[in-house]
């Protein structure tokens, strides 16, 4: 059972990990990004083929995947994103399901269909026993790894000055504009490093969640449910979200398996029921 | 008192008169039933992709609600359907019809509740669960739905013990396009009246709408009851004419798609989803002989160029075809008021 | 007895006082007027008495009945009905079908879905009376986001009015009107019949001191005086705090 702990908790870091980005679009702009799954399958086709193919070490094929998918994230803000901005809800929806179908599609198209495993180095194969809990030492790197980011981003957030910009423009972008912050170049950054941490989260999921090209399409609802869940007004809450769903997706997956990702569903749908604006939001819902 | 009374009564009355360009447009929707005889199955498509398509007109064209859930209605009336002839509780496929039509609107009614709650984004979220949920269950209890190979057995009997479903798809049609007009009727009726006028208000402006009184909850679980009860009608014809049911009536894809084809042909002036439906079958016929297997991406890029070109522009687009064609009929028909919109940008 | 009565009202957001220890009382038929500086808490006010808002204490009262946890929609239904400083208008509607909307409601066929709207003679000829009273006939065909401002402004005022209310709240209904439509704005406030209670918000003093026959000065949240027109314009607590002065600095 701990086990199952360990690996949900391992899930859900990486849920989180994935999921942050599209958050703070969400909190920051009022942007709903459907896309944000076609960013992480990119940084995890990417790894593929950089460690696979070119024989790249895993070490280095992480941090690659995070550049050039923040690059890619950068490219298509301030091509294609930044006309969509000011249109509706349902505009922006339709907008970046199109995205998806399209990335989809390209990549069924290049890389095929089948689902790609990325070779993971030797060291990280395998688990650990840790008092009768079966750690898996690939999830331990993804613990580490995550976890390590999310504090880096709770300091960035907390302490740094783009940090105090980032969230004074989330609070109240007129405002924010006021104060003379450029709340264009703010999200442009913010956008393009969302997407590169979505890029890692797909390449150090790959091993973990699969990787095929109807990967944005599986886990889009995931991301979803971790930002609806967990509001948009932190750090922490999608954290907490993440992980409470990991768990219980894990356990869902585990205990009784043909109900898959009910489980998930049904208690974002009951979270929902309780408190509209998510478990750790704020106050007013947009 | 009586006499201008009755001058605003008339006014009234007129705009909900059926035009001229409704009615060519039903004498022509049934005499394809003569003029494409060999076209019966993509013909039968089209129109219940229109009637699922007017589903969501209904909620999202005149109540405002953004849902990517109507498949959870489909699906669930589909696979009733399908189980209730396969296993011989309910014969007749009139009956089996209502009763699913019924079943997908007592759902509604029910999660309508959850999707009145929080913002636009929480409103997607929960609708697309729903529909999800309930592909992850007919997935569960595969033994039942047949699981991801579907229903299969499913066998229906002729209509009234006479229509025969055939093999070219006739009688299919025929059914499907009679339950689309009925359907479409009644539809049409409720959006002109004061219940109508209500939820255009609601959508326009729900603060104005609760301080004259309106309540503004009930009246949205009321819609929503009804275009769950449509949508579901919608899947038990496919089911019925196709004797199949399978898991991807809950995808997300379905959903998708019907929002794609309301974006193509319009919300809120009910002819949208039953145009749009005809164009975007002929778009997916007309690309899937070019590229079969990437047809997902010529949609996609249609999806992000219209949003690009803008909905405000297309609508425009339509909005000046419509108004040409309603001033050829009033030239011709000089005492009709031609096709009239809810809302007159027809977005 | 007061045929609007809030006692103790109070509405906090988080660390701000938004009202205090409201008690207003405004008598049946009354022409009652709030006035007070920007931010005193008027719309407020308004918002708490509509059901906009919940107070965080405090309570409603409506010919005597406690309304404090009835939702907007029941208030209306009860008899109380009101504008709003910025229109509140339904765009994509003509006045007609605006008007037509509130009287149907009201009069409980606003959910029947099986006739035609107009088809109600009842709705019609209210409808044509409404029309006239607001002198909206020459636009009453017309899409509403398309009129000119000040016959949206008095199709604001007609849509309260439709609602046949025994209590009408007006907020701010010169605001932002031209001079040249102001006049016939006041006539048709100043023609409203006599068993209609108002209570009027207004920054506009000629249009307070012309029509009202009581006035409560908020501010900072407050009642501040109360009493008549008279007395409230000749009160040299009033002129500090409209000439600026802090009271409690």
């Amino acid at each position: 059972m701990l086990t199952i702990l360990y690996d949900g908790i391992a899930y859900g870091m990486l849920l989180f990990v994935l999921a942050c980005g599209l958050s703070v679009t969400l909190g920051l702009m009022n942007f709903i990004n459907l896309a944000h799954g076609a960013f992480a399958m990119a940084g995890g086709y990417c790894t593929v083929i950089l460690v696979n193919r070119l024989g790249i070490p895993f070490a280095l094929g992480l941090p690659i995947a995070f550049l050039f998918t923040a690059l890619l994230g950068g490219f298509f803000e301030r091509t294609l994103y930044v006309h969509v901005y000011s249109r509706s809800h349902l505009d922006q929806v339709l907008f970046t399901i199109g995205l998806v179908f399209m990335s989809v599609a390209a990549v069924d198209y290049t890389m095929g269909s089948s689902q790609q495993f990325v070779q993971i180095p030797e060291a990280l194969q395998g688990q650990f026993e840790v008092a009768g809990i079966g750690m898996g030492k690939y999830r331990l790197l993804i613990i580490v790894i995550c976890g390590l980011l999310t504090i880096a981003l709770q300091l960035t957030l907390a302490k740094t000055r783009f940090g105090s910009r980032l969230r004074a423009a989330v609070d109240d972008q007129r405002v924010a504009r006021g104060l003379g912050i450029n709340v264009g170049a703010v999200f442009g950054i913010t956008f393009a490093f969302g997407s590169g941490l979505a890029g890692l989260g797909g390449a150090l999921g790959a091993e973990i969640l699969g990787l095929d090209p109807t990967f944005p399409l599986k886990y889009m609802i995931y991301f979803l449910i971790v930002v609806t869940v967990g509001g948009t007004s932190s750090i922490t809450g999608p954290f907490f979200a993440s992980i409470l769903l990991g768990i219980a997706d894990v356990s869902g997956k585990y205990y009784v398996p043909k109900l898959g990702a009910f489980v998930i569903y049904a208690v974002m749908i009951v979270v929902l029921i309780w408190r509209p604006q998510g478990l750790f939001a704020r106050g007013a819902a947009r | 008192m009586g006499a201008p009374g009755n001058k605003v009564a008339l006014y009234l009355k007129r705009r909900a008169r059926w035009s001229p360009l409704e009615i060519a447009f039903w004498v022509f929707a049934f005499a394809t039933i003569w003029l494409f005889p060999g076209k019966y199955l993509i013909l039968k498509d089209t129109a219940i992709l229109a009637l699922f398509a007017l589903s969501l007109d209904l909620i999202l064209g005149y109540a405002g609600i953004i849902s990517l859930g109507q498949a959870a209605f489909f699906g669930l009336a589909g696979y009733f359907a399908g189980l209730v002839a396969k296993h011989g509780i309910i014969t007749e496929p009139v009956i089996a019809l209502v009763c699913a039509g019924l079943l997908a609107a007592l759902l509604g009614f029910i999660t309508s509740f959850l999707v009145l709650r929080g913002s636009d984004l929480t409103r997607l979220m929960v609708t697309l669960g729903v529909s999800l949920m309930l592909g992850e269950l007919a997935n569960r209890y595969s033994d039942i739905t047949g699981g991801a190979d579907g229903l299969q057995g499913v066998e229906i009997e002729p209509i009234f013990g006479r229509f025969r479903f055939d093999l070219f798809g006739h009688n299919g049609y025929v059914y499907c396009l009679i339950v689309l007009f009925v359907c479409f009727v009644i539809v049409r009726r409720i959006v002109y009246s004061p219940f109508g006028l209500s939820l255009r208000s609601i959508k326009g402006n729900t603060l104005r709408a609760a301080a004259i009184g309106v309540p503004v909850k009930w009246r949205l679980v009321s819609i929503y009851t009804v275009s769950a009860g449509v949508a579901g009608i919608a899947g038990a014809l496919l089911t019925q004419t196709t004797a199949f049911c399978s898991l991807d009536v809950f995808s997300l894809e379905r959903s998708a798609d019907l929002l794609l084809v309301l974006i193509i042909g319009g919300t809120g002036y009910l002819y949208g989803g039953l145009i749009g439906a005809v164009i975007y079958k002929f778009l997916q016929d007309w690309i899937a002989n070019l590229t079969p297997q990437y047809w997902q991406f010529w949609i996609g890029l249609v999806l992000v160029v219209i949003v690009l070109i803008g909905r405000e522009r297309m609508s425009g687009w339509i909005g000046s075809v419509r108004a040409l064609l309603a001033r050829l009929t009033t030239r011709f028909f000089p005492r009709s008021l031609a096709l009239r919109s809810a809302s007159p940008e027809g977005h | 007895m007061p045929i609007l009565q809030t006692i103790g009202l109070e509405k906090r957001f988080g660390g701000i006082l938004a009202a205090q220890n409201v008690n207003l009382a405004v008598e049946p038929g009354a022409r009652h007027a709030l006035i007070g500086p920007n931010g005193a808490g008027k719309t407020t006010v308004i918002n708490l008495l509509t059901g906009v808002l919940r107070p965080t204490s405090g309570r409603i009262e409506l010919e005597g009945r406690d309304i404090t946890g009835l939702l907007p929609h029941q208030r209306v239904r009860l008899g109380m009905a009101r504008t709003f400083q910025i229109n509140q208008l339904f765009l994509d509607l003509t006045p007609l079908e605006s008007i037509g909307l509130v009287i149907s409601e009201r009069l409980s066929t606003g959910a029947d879905w099986w006739r035609l709207v107009g088809s109600k003679s009842a709705v019609t000829d209210e409808i044509v009376e409404i029309v006239e009273r607001f002198r909206l006939g020459d636009v009453m065909h017309e899409r509403t986001a398309i009129l000119p401002y000040g016959k949206q402004r008095l199709l604001e005022i007609a849509l309260a009015f439709a609602c046949r209310p025994r209590v009408l709240l007006l907020d701010e209904p010169a605001a932002g009107v031209p001079e040249a439509e102001r006049h016939e704005l006041l006539a048709t406030i100043e023609a409203l019949p006599k068993d209609v209670t108002v209570l009027l918000i207004e920054h506009d003093m000629d249009l307070v001191f012309s029509f009202a026959q009581r006035i409560s000065v908020l501010v900072n949240g407050a009642l501040f005086v109360d009493g008549a027109p008279d007395e409230v314009a000749r009160d040299p607590r009033v002129k500090a705090v409209y000439l600026g002065e802090e009271l409690d600095a």
